[in-house]
């Protein structure tokens, strides 16, 4: 665990903001690919929104060189951690590049952990300690990033999809932007997020987004239910290690869509479900989808306030609890669609959109990729 | 004056406003605004603000006179605690919109966000009043305690099948009313709501709002009344006075 202490907050300046986290997202749909400056514009519109103590983005597209390889992005606290961290790795897949995350010098940015990556294969040979026979590479892959999660002393993989990748901290996220280079990475879909924490502690591994394969989540708000969530994961073999309520969504998701195959718009109705008094008032059909969804998915409901930001290869999604209590707006332009806290991120990079609107609490707002070929 | 807020800070901007305002100041065009938060908070003289652009958070919070223009849509918590004066928003405008106003009058366009008019009250001296040319999310007038919310539901940008009011229409109001035009569904009332058509007495108190809202975004009252006009209010001062007595 990294010195919890070690953070840029400084007490003897300290001018209360009223905060809540920030959010900012964007996708083209046709994958057409932009620099990170450009979603870094807008979540710096949000500055006041976070506190400095987490800042971080997802990005689409960016290792097209890559692109048939798992991209492990792992934050270490020791040289130790991270051998230990390599030799694991080394055991279980093929490594073809390795590197450190390109960062620069920063005046805002100290105490940045070890930061890795590694396009890796997974090495699906019968000797290999985490593979069972006709596992799935990604069902490989999640198994993988448990057990560094869970049991490599100081090491915690933060990111593990194919062709996208993480970049987190603790920071402003502008600032991280600046540390992790972003401007030199171009891709189409982009989420960013401004944390103020509230219940649990900013470090360098809660700072969102939180990701596992290509599902990334950016959250503004809490997860009253993280401890049913938490646990109802762990029987399908998800460990939650990172600290904080939103890494449960992350691992929601690819349980419920990825594994369980349910398409996006049902997976949603499982986490913001409608109340049982709206469910009365539907038509036959969907009354019983919706009554079937509640059952099943009891321990898979987000309770508490929240909007959320998910995305993954495919496309984006923005996300409300059931009554709105955090904001969330969406627009769009030409083939890009935007999503964020507030309509001034969109705008300062989006001026003057085609369309605005305010997503309805507990719906969707579901932006697929178009198909390429 | 004018002012070109591109890339100017909150606390800048707001500090420039209030010096402004101090040298007796009577009118300041914002220019390039995107997401300053406070603006003309606690500002307690009648000057007049164009507000060119999208205001960030709680603009107009314990405002106390001024008149406040925007031309764009407005985003959450506009009017919050207000006192007195007036803000025109031209589009929509996001959640909690005069969350605990106790004074003054916000018309917004097009379409609100949730939990608009949270908390209003109204006093012997003051009554505030909101007028919405769109639609409106949940809990609209949410524990209103006093003043008046008018939703038209004519300038919305929503498809034709979503409701004119959201669910929880004025939970927990105990105060206060809230007129619509065209009914609402039964099933989104709050607890202790009463509905009426409206007619005579009523119109004399919601016509002077419905004739500046057509003055400011160029509707006329008589389309306006083409449709019945609803009055939603308080059966009882207690709506939950025995929820937890047993």
């Amino acid at each position: 665990m990294f010195n919890l202490k070690r953070t840029n907050h400084k007490p003897w300046d300290y001018r209360k903001d009223i905060s809540g986290c920030g959010l900012s997202g964007l996708i083209n749909t046709n994958g057409k690919r932009v620099s990170g400056e450009v979603i870094t514009r807008s979540i710096r519109t949000q500055h006041d929104r976070g506190n400095g103590l987490g800042g971080g983005f997802a990005a689409y597209g960016i290792y097209p060189d890559f692109k048939d390889h798992y991209a492990v992005h792992v934050m270490c606290d020791s040289k130790t951690a991270l051998n230990n961290f390599e030799s694991f790795l080394k055991e279980v897949t093929v490594i073809d590049q390795q590197e450190r995350i390109p960062t620069r010098a920063s005046t805002t940015i100290r105490n940045a952990p070890l930061l890795m990556r590694y396009f890796v294969k997974p090495d699906l040979e019968a000797d290999n300690p985490l593979f069972d026979k006709g596992m799935s590479e990604d069902d490989f892959m999640v198994r993988m990033v448990m057990k560094i999660n869970l049991d490599v002393p100081g090491a915690f993989v933060f990111s593990s999809g194919r062709n996208m990748g993480a970049f987190k901290g603790v920071g402003y996220p502008e600032d991280i932007a600046d540390f992790f280079r972003l401007d030199e990475y171009e891709g189409y879909i982009w989420t960013a997020h401004n944390r103020f924490p509230t219940n649990t502690p900013g470090w360098w591994g809660g700072a969102h987004p939180f990701t596992i394969l290509d599902w990334s989540i950016v959250h503004n708000g809490e997860i009253s239910s993280y401890g049913i969530n938490k646990r109802y994961l762990e029987m399908f073999g998800y460990h939650c290690t990172l600290l904080t309520d939103t890494e449960v969504v992350a691992y929601l998701l690819d349980l419920l869509i990825r594994r369980h195959g349910l398409p996006i718009e049902i997976a949603c109705l499982a986490l913001a479900p409608p109340f049982w008094n709206e469910v009365n008032r539907m038509e036959p059909e969907r009354k019983k989808l919706c009554e079937a969804i509640r059952m099943v998915y009891a321990s898979a409901l987000l309770n508490g306030p929240f909007a959320v930001l998910f995305a993954f290869n495919g496309g984006l999604v923005g996300l409300n609890d059931r009554i709105k209590l955090r904001p969330l707006i969406a627009a769009e332009s030409g083939e890009t669609v935007y999503m964020a806290s507030e309509e001034s991120a969109i705008r300062e990079i989006c001026p003057d959109p085609d369309k605005v609107w305010m997503p309805k609490a507990g719906e969707p707002v579901v932006v697929k990729l178009n198909k390429t070929e | 004056m004018e002012i070109n807020a591109e890339g100017i800070c909150y606390r800048d901007l707001n500090r420039m406003i209030r010096q402004a305002v101090s040298m007796g100041e009577q009118s300041i065009v914002l220019r390039n605004i995107n997401g300053q938060r406070y603006i003309g908070n606690g500002i307690d003289s009648k000057i007049k603000l164009v507000v060119k652009g999208t205001p960030g958070q709680d603009m107009a919070a314990f405002m106390k006179g001024p008149e406040i223009d925007v031309e764009g849509n407005a985003q959450d918590g506009i009017g919050n605690t207000m006192d007195d004066g007036k803000i025109i928003v031209r589009g929509m405008a996001g959640d909690i919109i005069g969350y605990g106003m106790r004074g003054g009058e916000i018309y917004v366009s097009g379409d609100v966000g949730y939990r608009v008019g949270i908390h209003m009250k109204s006093s012997d001296e003051k009554n505030p009043v909101i007028v919405i040319g769109g639609k409106a999310g949940d809990f609209l007038g949410e524990y209103m305690a006093g003043g008046m919310i008018i939703l038209l539901g004519m300038l919305s940008r929503t498809d034709k099948n979503v409701p004119l009011a959201g669910n929880f229409l004025g939970t927990g109001m105990h105060g206060g009313a809230i007129y619509t035009r065209g009914p609402v569904d039964k099933h989104s009332l709050g607890r202790g709501l009463g509905i009426r058509e409206v007619s005579g007495q009523d119109f004399d108190i919601i016509m002077p709002y419905l004739e500046e809202f057509g003055r400011q975004f160029g509707v006329d009252v008589s389309v306006m009344l083409e449709s019945n006009f609803y009055c939603i209010y308080p059966t009882t001062h207690r709506p939950y006075g025995n929820m937890y007595a047993y």
